[in-house]
Parts: C-alpha cells; sequence; structure tokens
C-alpha cells in the first residue's frame, strides 16, 4: 500500500475547476517533485494532501485512510507543509513560531517539556535558525522566515514534509544545506518529500520521481529521464528548451533557448 | 501585576468623598482573627458594603473586557476587534434601554438579564449576517457585519433616547457611558463566577490561540479543528463579555487598549497574554473607577468617561512610539 494515494481527484474553486481527474501515488521514502505552470493546481495539491482541502470527487489516502476520516490533530503529526508566506498580524518570537510545530503532540491541559525543547532546538539547529530565535518572525528577512517555517515543520515530526516554493527565498548556501538536510532526513527517517517547484533543473537533480501538472491533470509521471523532455516542455510550458545530461548526475538538464 | 492590582485596590477603598486612612483599612482586615474594631462601624460600612464590592465589580469587568479584546483580536485576526466594534456592546445597551423603558427595573436583575440577552441576540445576528453556519466563519465579514449591526443599534438607541422623559434619559444615558455603582454583591457574585470559568476555559485554549494569529489555514494544518474550536471560543467569550457589559453597561476603550498595552510589554503568546491582561484590565479599570468617583466628590462621573479621556491619548502615545 503506497503511504500517499489520490485516486480520480476533482476539485474545483467555486465554479473554477482546478483539478481534473487526477491519480498518483507516492512510496514511502521518496522525495518527489511538483512541477507546472501557473495556475495549474500545485498548491492547491498540496492542501489537498494536507487534508486541508477535501476533493469534490475521488479520494485521497494518506497511509490507507482517507484524509476527512482523520482527526485534524493526528494528520498533523504526519503531515507537514512548508508554506509560501504566513502572514502574521500580531508579531511573535522566531523561537515561538517554531514550538508552534509541537500543538499537534501536546494536549491542552499539557505544559511543553524539556523532549519539546529539545525537538524545537534540533530543528532550529538544522535550519541554521538557532541565532534567530529571539529576534520577531514579522522583522525577519523573507529567506529567514523561509528558514524558520521549515524549522516549525520539521518540529512536527512528520513522515510527509510539503514544500511549497521553499528554496525561491533562500541564498545559495542556505540552499545547498536546505537540500542536503533533505536528503539527510530522507535517508535516515525515511522522511517522504513532496516539493512543488517551477525550478525544473532543481526538480530533475533532487527529485525520485516527477509529477508534470498541466490544467490540473498529471501530464507526466515518472522519473526525471522520462519526464523531462523537450516535447513535454514544449507542450505544457509553450517554450522550446534543450535537455542534455547534467554531466556530474547525468540526469537530464533544462536549458532556455531564447 | 497582581501586587500592583492589590495596592490599587487599598488605594481605591482609601479614596472617595470620605477619605479613610489605608493603614486603617489593612489592620481591619485582620479584625477577624483579633477581634478589634479598627474601623468606626460607619467607616467600615462605606468600605464592606459600598466600595468593596464596587473595586470587586470594576476588577472583573475591567478583566472580563480585556480578555474579550485579546480573544476577538486573535480570532478575528484584526487589531481593531473588540466587544463593541463587534456590535455586542450595542446589543446589550440596547436590551438594557428596552428593559429601562419597560419598567422592567423594578424586577430582580431585570435590566442586567435583558442587556444580556440582548448582547446574546447579536452574536448570533452577527454570525447570521457574517453568513455564519454554515460555511467557514471569514472574519473580515464577521467584523463587517459587527460594524453594521451596531450602527443599526446606535440608531435605535438614538430612537429611544428621543421619546423617553428625562428621568428614564439620565439613568439610560449613564448606562450608556457605562456605570459601577449599582453592583450589588450577588451580581458580582455571578459576574465573578462567570469570569473564573471562562478564564480557564480560554486559558486551555492559549496556543490554539496563537495558531489562530498566524493565520487558519495554518492552524489547522498544525492540527486545529479550526471552525469547531471558533465557535467554541466566540460563544464563550461572547458570554463573558455579555456578563460584564450587561451588568456594567457600555465601557469603551478597555477592550482594545489593555490588549494592546500587553502585547506591548509581553510579547503575543497568549499562555502569558490572556493572564496578564486579565491583571492589568482589572487595575485599569479599578483606576479609572477610583477617579471617577473622587474627582468630582461628592458627585461620580460614568467611568466610560474616564476610561475613554485617558485611553485615547495613551493609544495614540503607544502607535508613535511604536512606530518610531
Amino acid at each position: 500500500m503506497p503511504l500517499i494515494c489520490g485516486q480520480n481527484i476533482n476539485f474545483c474553486y467555486d465554479e473554477k475547476p482546478v483539478l481534473n481527474d487526477l491519480s498518483f501515488t507516492v512510496e514511502e521514502g521518496q522525495v518527489v517533485a511538483v512541477i507546472g505552470p501557473n495556475g495549474s493546481g500545485k498548491t492547491t495539491l498540496l492542501k489537498i494532501i494536507n487534508g486541508i482541502l477535501f476533493p469534490d470527487t475521488g479520494r485521497m489516502l494518506i497511509d490507507g485512510k482517507e484524509t476527512n476520516q482523520w482527526r485534524r490533530r493526528e494528520i498533523a503529526k504526519t503531515v507537514a507543509i512548508v508554506p509560501q508566506e504566513t502572514p502574521s498580524i500580531f508579531s511573535f518570537y522566531a523561537e515561538e513560531i517554531v514550538l508552534m510545530g509541537r500543538f499537534p503532540h501536546l494536549s491542552n491541559f499539557t505544559f511543553e517539556n524539556m523532549q519539546d525543547y529539545r525537538i524545537v532546538r534540533e530543528a532550529m539547529e538544522k535550519t541554521d535558525t538557532l541565532a534567530l530565535a529571539s529576534r520577531r518572525f514579522d522583522e525577519l528577512s523573507t529567506g529567514e522566515r523561509q528558514r524558520v517555517l521549515i524549522a516549525r515543520a520539521l518540529a512536527q515530526e512528520p513522515k510527509i514534509l510539503l514544500l511549497d516554493e521553499s528554496t525561491v527565498f533562500l541564498d545559495l548556501k542556505h540552499q545547498v544545506q536546505f537540500l542536503s538536510l533533505l536528503r539527510q532526513l530522507n535517508k535516515e527517517q525515511n522522511l517522504t518529500v513532496i516539493f512543488v517547484t517551477h525550478d525544473i533543473n532543481l526538480a530533475s537533480q533532487h527529485a525520485d520521481r516527477i509529477i508534470l501538472l498541466y490544467c490540473g491533470k498529471n501530464y507526466a509521471i515518472g522519473n526525471p529521464a522520462e519526464v523531462i523532455t523537450a516535447v513535454n516542455i514544449k507542450e505544457v510550458y509553450d517554450v522550446d528548451v534543450l535537455v542534455d545530461r547534467n554531466p556530474q548526475t547525468g540526469l537530464p538538464r533544462m536549458t532556455l533557448l531564447t | 501585576m497582581f501586587i500592583i492590582l492589590l495596592a490599587l485596590g487599598i488605594v481605591s477603598l482609601a479614596a472617595g468623598s470620605v477619605y479613610i486612612n489605608p493603614g486603617q483599612i489593612l489592620m481591619s482586615f485582620t479584625d477577624i482573627f483579633t477581634g478589634r474594631y479598627s474601623l468606626s462601624a460607619q467607616d467600615e460600612l462605606i468600605i464592606f458594603s459600598v466600595r468593596l464590592p464596587r473595586i470587586i465589580f470594576a476588577g472583573i469587568v475591567g478583566a472580563s473586557l480585556s480578555l474579550s479584546g485579546v480573544v476577538f483580536q486573535a480570532l478575528l485576526r484584526n487589531p481593531l476587534a473588540d466587544p463593541y466594534v463587534l456590535g455586542i456592546s450595542g446589543g446589550s445597551a440596547l436590551g438594557a434601554i428596552i428593559g429601562i423603558l419597560i419598567g422592567a427595573g423594578s424586577f430582580y436583575l431585570g435590566v442586567p438579564l435583558l442587556a444580556f440577552f440582548g448582547a446574546l441576540a447579536t452574536v448570533f445576528l452577527v454570525f447570521i449576517v457574517a453568513g455564519g453556519g454554515r460555511g467557514p466563519l471569514l472574519d473580515n465579514s464577521l467584523l463587517l457585519s459587527g460594524v453594521v449591526v451596531n450602527a443599526f443599534f446606535s440608531a435605535a438607541i438614538l430612537f429611544f433616547l428621543s421619546i423617553v422623559n428625562s428621568m428614564e434619559l439620565h439613568s439610560i444615558t449613564f448606562w450608556l457611558m457605562g456605570d459601577l455603582s449599582r453592583a450589588s454583591v450577588k451580581e458580582v457574585w455571578i459576574a465573578a463566577a462567570c469570569l473564573i470559568g471562562g478564564f480557564i476555559f480560554l486559558y486551555l485554549q492559549a496556543r490554539k490561540l496563537n495558531l489562530f494569529v498566524q493565520g487558519d489555514e495554518t492552524a489547522r494544518q498544525l492540527g486545529v479543528n479550526v471552525d469547531r474550536s471558533k465557535q467554541g471560543l466566540l460563544i464563550i467569550t461572547s458570554l463573558i463579555t455579555a456578563v460584564a457589559v450587561s451588568l456594567s453597561g457600555i465601557i469603551g476603550f478597555v477592550g482594545i487598549i489593555v490588549p494592546h498595552m500587553m502585547r506591548l510589554l509581553f510579547g503575543s503568546d497568549h499562555r502569558l497574554l490572556l493572564p496578564a491582561a486579565a491583571l492589568f484590565g482589572a487595575a485599569f479599570l479599578v483606576a479609572a473607577d477610583t477617579i471617577a468617583r473622587i474627582i468630582l466628590a461628592p458627585s461620580e462621573l460614568p467611568v466610560g468617561v474616564i476610561t475613554a479621556l485617558c485611553g485615547a491619548p495613551y493609544f495614540i502615545f503607544l502607535l508613535k512610539r511604536k512606530s518610531n
């Protein structure tokens, strides 16, 4: 049984169809990239996997159980998402934001204990945010905020990590650091990662499998060599590209032809 | 904070149209154990039958309004939300005025009860106008419908004001400006029980409130059953507000100013913010009421006048300092 399984999912915002008979599976421990043009339903797909939105028809199964059958607290222990941006009206300290990741693990009647603080500390160490702990979240730069949100997701100790364009605002050093952290968590804890990105080369280099969305359908799904082809990209994005091999990894590499 | 509140209470006990030595008041608290009499019989009557219930009452109302302000601001993610803006105070006032007009004052708790139902009815009305009940509760529509309902109530209140005779007018006007002078011991007990129960409930949800400030979607993602939690919190908070407003009239600014001051001082974590706001709100209103009692002694001002007069400039000062 695959860890994540979408079956014939249809989803509309008001009258506008966003996902259209979408089916896919993700096995435990896989790293999957979701790519596709603007408005192709990438972020919606993440929200459906996360159980924040539910399919109009079709089924979304996590661990064999439909997302609308899960208790919110339980699913939050299994699936964590790093959103693009969280607007907050009152300012919290970065550490308080990360501590919020422990919410699903705590009952209303308990305080955080030493273990919770240790997990928060580790998450902040891994994301290089310990130095930001006592700064106000809304005064951080976009990239720093993103790293704090990644730490919060790690503090949830999820089995599945969803990333919505999480590397866009990171500088090169933190991008490399973050990608190697993902790889490490994937290897050591068998963390399943699904990331949405516009960077096709990033997807090609780091994903085991790629889902190429087009108008709410999975136009192509498979390993990078199968999905990243000049024909697919031309069809979906309407641009001419050259696809060759990355000399170091042998994986497909895309160059825009202008 | 608690010590400030206690000290303020003592000062407030001493001050008034009849001044009583604070030292003697403190002594009198030990009288029960020592069997002595530190105060004259008349002073004792003033302290324990008039001033003490009123001070406790002021504290309860101040704490209730501040707590409600904190929770409404978090839930609606809007720094301007408070019981007054949401129309709850206005609905309560309308209920009270109708009560005064139909002579409910002659029944025990008649006017406060009508005010209470006015507040509750407003909450439901605001919810219905905002499209609550079905579909998710939208923050802005809730606030907007509060404003609309409030405007309607203001018009209704003005209408009633223009048709009443002068005796009733005086009593209504006092009510509209907030009045703590009619507190009886029994009412204080009722309000205290509601406040304590409500506070415990809210405090257990403090972590959830932190998540709500991050937005409904983040809260949901981190494991909060958003719509159900929100409804529970809104109902309990409305109850606390309704009790406070129905017994004291409209006291503005406490619910907006105290939460903001506490946020600037203690940060936004609700586990610290809720108790801080409750204590400071209590102290703030006790102080305001003391000033209201002594400034024109032997006559009194409605406390709402004082809270608005001190509150507004201080609010501007805080905003200026923050932007610098």
